[in-house]
């Protein structure tokens, strides 16, 4: 019963790994991948020698960062509150209309982005800053806004899908503690932080360990689509992901782009073994294996 | 609710009147936020091109028009056929993906199974490193010719490591040992025992990892950006793509030509792009409602650790 699945994780995930040889070879199509020369670790030094490594690498981890700071205490937010109201059936309506932007493909929300950016037809340039008085700005055209857009677009995209996550550990509560604390005067404040968040920690922990050990992956569409692959904006939204597909596709430089995608999926292997561990460490309850 | 009043409610903003009536307020501002772009693209949609030209991207259309959806889907055979390609890779790769990863998982959870170990790792593992895009590209194209044809829009997602975790914590919870010890002793077969009484007893379990694979293929452009540049092979949402990046580059030449500007005044360009995005998400919001639980299981069931 397991053939099936080995085969397709055999062709997609283990022969390609095998494949990281390709980023320590001089790649030359006319020869052919096999015989193409070994040239070591030159393709990293290339790599790790443009200006481009370190603005991705520096892109890459900052947005995570700010994803899972910023994610976290969104989602544990809305799932506190939600979790608060008493009125149930309006919290499954809420709940229901946050999770909806999780079902939308990258290029929807490029295009819904697109709709309030636009330079010449937006809602922001044409509607809204007129009334404001607010001189029109070329969106697409200048890189300082896009650290608060993506930023913004990854939380309307995730946040109502988190909260689910967080939502279903708050439920599990016993009630019991709740009405402890209530007996003995705790406050509302220290209920939930002294109390609920305690909790729920497990689960806040392996949702933020997961997400450490992918610090140096992105959503390639937040960042290719969203921007609408826009050179002038590269400076503020290209991430490792985006860097290792137009080198590939744009620049066709095969072994460069193949040497810093291994730098990206090495770098993460060696992140989510120390997160684990060093979880392990503190309460090996709570680690992921 | 008065199911509500006897048990304890922690609320951030309290649990009075006036803390309830404000998280309200906050949460109605928030759903505000989720679907005003949505209902921004629909009111663009249903907009008269020229006058979209005048007075810009509007909620309520200064001039109410069809032409948009009249253009898109009566005057051209590519979005029909980029329909077409995606109902028919939801379907196959749906059925694929979901049949694969519920065999893969079901027997890693059996005790009996002595290899579980061993299999639960080489999935596991592949959450934690990848080769990266470059080999994975040379073995999809090279060795698998996956390019330009149907296989290359569904089979690299067959196997998913997360849904299988997912699908083998599902078989855990609800299928009993006794039922299968019980089915052996009849001398069933283990397919038997699978097809006949798990997949029935699985079937919330199932469901909810086929909607998930729906979703995944139904958004898919990320495999005909990398596998396809015939356009006869072009999804919906690849589709919606090209046309958006063939309108960027109009609208760049419209300055320096007088074709590109042309071609621009004669296309509903702008609403038909937002009619092929609404035609894109419709089935997805209008089934929304029905799918919504599986999803929120799903997760829930995803999230937890064994």
């Amino acid at each position: 019963m397991v053939i099936p699945g080995t085969i397709a994780l055999v062709f997609f995930s283990y022969i390609p790994m095998a494949g990281i040889f390709i980023a320590f070879k001089d790649i030359n199509y006319t020869k052919g991948i096999l015989a193409s020369p070994w040239i070591g670790f030159k393709n990293f030094e290339f790599f790790l020698k443009t200006p481009d490594a370190w603005i991705t690498t520096r892109n890459s981890v900052l947005y995570n960062v700010a994803f899972i700071v910023l994610g976290t205490v969104a989602a544990v937010g809305a799932a506190v509150a939600l979790d608060g109201l008493r009125a149930k059936r309006s919290a499954r309506l809420y709940q229901g209309v946050m999770f909806l932007p999780y079902f939308f493909s990258w290029i929807v929300i490029s295009t819904l982005v697109f709709s309030f950016l636009s330079t010449d037809l937006g809602f922001f340039n044409k509607q809204l800053f007129p009334v404001l008085g607010v001189e029109p700005i070329n969106w697409y055209i200048e890189p300082v806004y896009w650290p608060f857009i993506l930023i913004f677009t990854n939380l309307w995209k995730y946040t109502g899908y988190c909260s689910v996550i967080y939502l279903a550990a708050l439920s599990g509560i016993d009630q019991n503690c709740l009405e402890a604390a209530a007996l003995d005067g705790a406050s509302r404040w220290q209920t939930i932080m002294r109390i609920m968040i305690p909790l729920i920690s497990y689960v806040i922990i392996i949702q933020v360990l997961l997400s450490i050990g992918r610090l140096f992956y992105s959503d390639f569409g937040l960042f290719y689509q969203v921007p609408q692959n826009m050179g002038p904006l590269f400076n503020a939204t290209n991430v490792i992901d985006t860097y290792v597909y137009r080198t590939l596709v744009n620049v066709g430089d095969i072994g460069m782009s193949a040497a810093a995608g291994l730098y990206q999926s090495g770098v993460g292997f060696v992140l989510v073994l120390v997160s684990n561990l060093v979880v392990r460490k503190i309460d090996p309850e709570k680690s992921l294996f | 609710m008065k199911n509500a009043a006897s048990s304890v409610t922690v609320s951030l903003l309290g649990s009075g009147r006036v803390g309830q009536i404000a998280s309200h307020i906050i949460f109605v501002i928030v759903c505000v936020i989720c679907l005003y772009p949505l209902a921004l693209v629909i009111g663009i949609s249903f907009s008269d091109e020229s006058a979209i030209a005048i007075h810009g991207f509007k909620l309520l259309p200064s001039k109410a028009s069809l032409v948009a959806y009249d253009f898109v889907l009566k005057q051209s055979d590519a979005i029909a056929r980029a329909y077409v390609i995606t109902i028919i890779v939801t379907g196959l790769g749906t059925f694929l993906s979901t049949l694969v990863i519920a065999l893969y998982a079901y027997p890693l959870s059996r005790k009996d199974f002595a290899q579980r170990k061993f299999f639960s790792f080489i999935a596991f593992f592949t959450m934690l490193f990848s080769g990266g895009l470059v080999p994975w590209y040379m073995v999809c194209v090279f060795l698998l010719h996956l390019r330009n044809n149907l296989w290359a829009l569904f089979l690299p997602y067959t196997m998913n490591a997360w849904y299988v975790l997912i699908m083998r914590t599902f078989y855990k919870t609800n299928v009993p040992d006794s039922i299968i010890e019980s089915a052996r002793m009849d001398g069933a077969g283990e397919y038997t025992i699978f097809f006949r009484i798990i997949v029935s007893l699985a079937k919330p379990g199932l469901a909810t990892i086929a909607l998930f694979n729906t979703i995944v293929f139904w958004n898919d452009w990320w495999l005909p950006l990398m596998l396809v540049n015939d356009p006869a092979w072009f999804n919906l949402q690849y589709l919606m793509y090209r046309v958006q990046v063939n309108i960027q580059y109009l609208s760049s030449m419209a300055g320096n030509t007088n074709v590109a500007g042309e071609i621009l005044r004669r296309l509903p360009s702008r609403t038909a792009q937002m009619a092929m995005c609404i035609l894109s998400i419709g089935p997805i919001v209008l089934a929304y409602p029905f799918f919504q639980k599986y999803f929120v299981k799903g997760i829930t069931i995803g999230s937890l650790k064994e």
